[in-house]
């Protein structure tokens, strides 16, 4: 029982291990970059199911409310700035991407190895 | 101007930053030259005036915003990072000074300008991981200098730059990745992430075991980033086909930075809090930095681009950082940090060297430069000098700082001796690298039909410049060997 208590932990590891397998072992550079999303997107799950604080409410303080217990906001902060590092990644990636297809004319890794070799 | 002085480590991110929008702008290639080379040299100063101030043992502590600190972000600048300041300004610079002719070669001029950009972009990542006290903040500028060193890269005239920089993206970002895991996972057993505060709350953990995990995340996550053998597969490409220039400022300085958060992490934050996390760390790196010596160093002795070659010797020379920190002693660390600093000397001298080849060769390999030390004397007479300091000859910096590290392995104990004898080959193996290219240059026949004139003075000028660093830090080493000391013992935590 204690480790499905621990369900969001194995959510995380196990978007995390598809991302890297789809990184690894994924030729087609787009299918490369999704598994890099999609491990990037699970430690985003780490960060965010780590704040909650069992009976907490959102961390806005009104009048007479006293004893209140909050969640903490900060992880979902850092998070906003990693899901914007994330995307310039992938932007960034994609149009790498781009460039690859126009000057070899594919985006199997395999063929491009192919066609350096020559 | 002592107004200006109190902000300084601010202004070290600030400056390059700032100027990265204002060069798109400007659009006229030139001007946009000697904005950045402004900023560069700004950065310089700013660098080697906070250089001065620690010099005595203390360290800045800079509140961004006022906010106190283990709430706010807090920059903090001490000899460690003013060491790795200097070396990562130094080398933009000494780059900047001759780029022009060489990146007109290399980059169309109406893509000059946001070229430039991304230049900046990068020295303000990397200024922005040395200065900052805040792991959190670390991640965020380790991955602006990493996207805009992807940029620079991609830049390259081969097409091969581009698969070179997919594959430099995608284990860039893993290991940029991993360290966040690990980042996230301290934040989770402590609740904070100045660095720090994160060393005096991890002494409350009861349970070691996740920080056990992170300390692992962290070490792999920022040896990728720093290509420790054997995860380097993405180097040798990546700084081939970029513009030369690139590989100039890149090499000397990218995979240190990444070397400088792990080392800074691990010390300070593990090591006097985990137990036998000092085994862990020196058995971790000691291996594969002897691999990394010995495996590279045969890699470069038969490759025959002469990019790529030195590449491969670069992967050997992070070997013999991560030797003298996997010592775990004062003298070692010490080593280590000279070595990263004169290594981008000597590495930063080198590059250039291929950077004035490249201005009249359009293949750089081994057989192209036959007899052409007759046509180039200058540039050749560089790469001799610049290559005795690489192989470590007495008098130049290179010497200094494998002294520091035979020293340091000889007091290691039983396993000195074995130590020094690899550090020994190899040097010798990188006497074969630089002869080969040494020999071909000045005793083969030159082909005659090959137009080649002496690069164009600025950009020799840089070079040389380099090349007198290498010998000037060769003959009065004090300051490079006071900051190293200083740092090796603030890690050792003998100053707190």
């Amino acid at each position: 029982m204690a480790l499905l208590e621990l369900y969001h932990y194995w959510v995380f590891v196990v978007l995390l291990m598809i991302g890297f397998y789809a990184v690894i072992a994924k030729l087609n550079l787009i299918k490369k970059l999704i598994g890099l999303s999609l491990f990037q997107a699970a430690v985003f799950l780490l960060y965010i199911t780590m704040n909650k604080v069992e009976g907490g409410t959102a961390p806005i303080f009104t009048d007479g409310a006293v004893d209140q217990l909050y969640s903490n906001p900060l992880p979902q902060v850092l998070i906003l700035t990693a899901i914007v590092v994330g995307i310039s990644t992938l932007a960034l990636g994609l149009g790498i991407v781009v460039r690859i297809k126009e000057e070899y004319d594919t985006i199997e890794e395999h063929e491009i190895q192919e066609i350096d070799r020559q | 101007m002592s107004a200006l002085q109190a902000h300084l480590p601010a202004l070290q991110v600030i400056v390059p930053m700032l100027t990265a929008p204002l060069v798109i702008l400007v659009k006229e290639r030139r001007l946009c030259w000697a904005a950045t080379l402004l900023a560069s040299f700004c950065s310089l100063a700013i660098a080697i005036s906070l250089c001065i101030d620690v010099l005595n043992g203390d360290s800045i502590r800079y509140l961004m915003g006022s906010w106190p600190a283990p709430w706010g972000i807090e920059l903090r600048v001490d000899t460690f990072s003013a060491l790795l300041l200097l070396i990562v300004n130094g080398s933009s610079s000494l780059a900047l000074i001759g780029a022009t002719a060489s990146l007109d070669r290399d980059i169309e001029s109406s893509r000059q300008p946001l070229f430039y950009a991304a230049w900046l972009l990068a020295l303000a990542g990397l200024n922005g991981i040395l200065v900052t006290a805040d792991a959190f903040n670390i991640f965020v500028f380790m991955e602006i200098s990493a996207l805009a060193s992807y940029v620079l890269i991609s830049a390259g005239p081969n097409r091969r730059a581009l698969p070179a920089v997919f594959k430099y993206l995608i284990m860039g970002t893993i290991g940029a990745t991993f360290y966040l895991i690990g980042v996230g996972l301290i934040y989770l057993m402590t609740g904070t992430l100045n660095i720090a505060d994160m060393a005096l709350r991890i002494q409350d953990v009861a349970d070691q075991k996740a920080i056990l995990v992170a300390a692992g995340f962290i070490t792999i996550g920022l040896a990728l980033k720093a290509a420790v053998f054997p995860m380097h597969i993405w180097l040798p490409n990546a700084y081939t086909y970029a513009p030369n220039m690139v590989t100039v400022f890149l090499a000397a300085c990218a995979t240190k930075v990444s070397l400088y958060i792990l080392l800074r992490i691990d010390f300070f934050v593990f090591q006097p809090n985990l137990s036998g996390h000092d085994f862990q760390f020196s058995y971790f790196l000691l291996p594969m930095s002897l691999l990394a010596i010995l495996i590279a160093s045969t890699v470069a002795m038969f490759e025959p681009n002469l990019k790529r070659l030195l590449a491969w010797s670069s992967v050997a020379q992070i070997g013999y950082i991560t030797l003298g920190a996997s010592l775990v002693s004062v003298a070692g660390l010490t080593a280590s940090l000279l070595h990263m600093f004169n290594h981008a000397l000597a590495k930063g001298a080198l590059f250039l060297v291929i950077a004035c080849l490249g201005i009249s060769l359009s293949h750089l390999r081994i057989d192209n430069i036959a007899g052409i030390a007759k046509q180039m004397p200058w540039t050749m007479a560089a790469f001799v000098l610049a290559g005795l300091s690489l192989i470590g000859v007495p008098g130049t910096a290179g010497f200094i700082s494998k002294w520091y590290l035979i020293t340091a392995t000889l007091e290691a104990g039983s396993w000195g001796p074995a130590l020094v004898a690899i550090i020994i080959i190899s040097s010798l193996m990188a006497v074969v690298y630089i002869w080969r290219i040494v020999e071909i240059a000045y005793f083969q026949p030159a082909d005659e039909q090959a137009v080649v004139s002496e690069a164009p003075f600025f950009l020799l000028l840089s070079t040389w410049i380099a090349v007198a660093l290498n010998f000037y830090f060769g003959l009065s080493a004090a300051l490079p060997v006071e900051l190293a000391d200083s740092a090796a013992r603030l890690l050792m935590g003998q100053m707190r």
